[in-house]
């Protein structure tokens, strides 16, 4: 069976999927189980204190799917490292997503910061998987900082827009020692797709499965077309040609 | 006295502990983190940490997030 191992811990499927965004926790219960997924997303906020609303772990098996608590919406290394150690203190993971945001209105990642609180929680003694720009060296720069992954964007989260910069994806896969997981910009299955052929080892997603109109079935289609990638990926595709290389024989043709 | 809970003032008849006044919020501690003055306690620790007048706490859970 085709795995894949980060930090020592192995997942059966390469998609990873969030847990914002859903109009209901009931849809967002089928939505994870109709992806196959085992690694889930979680956001670290102040409690509701008047107590109106329910518990997101009420809605999560964590006996089934594996925690990754997120940094999101941190924008300097300081409230990350701070926001990682609260989500760890929940006593469920070690493991973070970090995020260290630059902008508001891309949410593109600031490489100088994220670098800075890799190292700092790595030595700490977590799990670090950083949300980063899609350039292969600042990926190689969080990797010798520590990072068990890295997770370059595919394009602005929530942006739907698919794989922009698909040879750095492939280029960082070149480099990188340590899993690939495209996090970020997915829209729809082809894209998942993509990545995975491209070589990721596995696919990061929320608002693609979330905000679609119908989110289970596009669960489930994320989770077809992130197996299709791996396998596209494992087959070896054919090399690029300009012109026709007939399929059927050229010999034997009638009235020649 | 006053504390800041949050962010925001918080008043508490006297004093109290960390795991008092998660009970007197209704909130499991099993489920939360929080922070006494910048610092992110352990689980453990909930009921020997005395918060004094004008400590800060943060207490925090998982929410949904991508």
């Amino acid at each position: 069976m085709d795995t894949f191992t980060i930090a020592g811990r192995t997942f059966r499927s390469r998609l990873i999927v969030g847990t914002g965004k859903y109009s209901s926790p009931a849809v967002m219960v089928r939505a994870h189980e109709a992806s196959g997924a085992d690694m889930i997303t979680v956001a670290v906020r102040r409690v509701n204190l008047d107590r109106t609303k329910e518990s997101l772990l009420d809605f999560i098996d964590t006996s089934k799917y594996f925690i990754l608590p997120n940094t999101a919406g941190c924008y300097t290394a300081d409230d990350a490292v701070r926001t990682a150690r609260l989500g760890r203190e929940v006593g469920l993971s070690n493991w973070v997503k970090l995020e260290v945001i630059g902008d508001e209105r891309t949410l593109f990642p600031d490489n100088e910061a994220l670098i800075e609180a890799t190292r700092v929680l790595v030595k700490d003694g977590f799990v670090v998987l950083p949300y980063t720009n899609d350039d292969p060296i600042a990926c190689r720069k969080l990797e010798d900082a520590g990072a068990a992954a890295v997770m370059p964007l595919g394009a602005p989260i929530g942006s739907g827009l698919g794989i922009q910069n698909v040879n750095n994806i492939r280029i960082i896969r070149e480099f990188a020692r340590v899993p690939v997981i495209v996090d970020a910009g997915v829209g729809t299955a082809s894209d998942a797709s993509l990545a995975m052929e491209l070589g990721a080892d596995g696919v990061l997603m929320n608002t693609a499965i979330a905000g679609a109109q119908d989110p289970v079935a596009m669960a489930e289609s994320m989770k077809y077309a992130v197996r299709a990638g791996r396998l596209a990926h494992l087959a070896g595709r054919i090399p690029r040609r300009m012109y026709a290389t007939a399929s059927s024989p050229v010999e034997g043709l009638v009235g020649r | 006295m006053t504390i800041k809970l949050n962010g925001e003032p918080y008043e508490l008849a006297g004093p109290s502990t960390v795991a008092e006044l998660l009970a007197r919020l209704e909130i499991d501690a099993r489920r939360v983190a929080v922070e006494h003055n910048l610092v992110v306690l352990k689980r453990g620790a909930f009921d020997r940490t005395a918060i004094a007048d004008g400590d800060e706490i943060e207490i925090v859970n998982f929410v949904g997030g991508g």
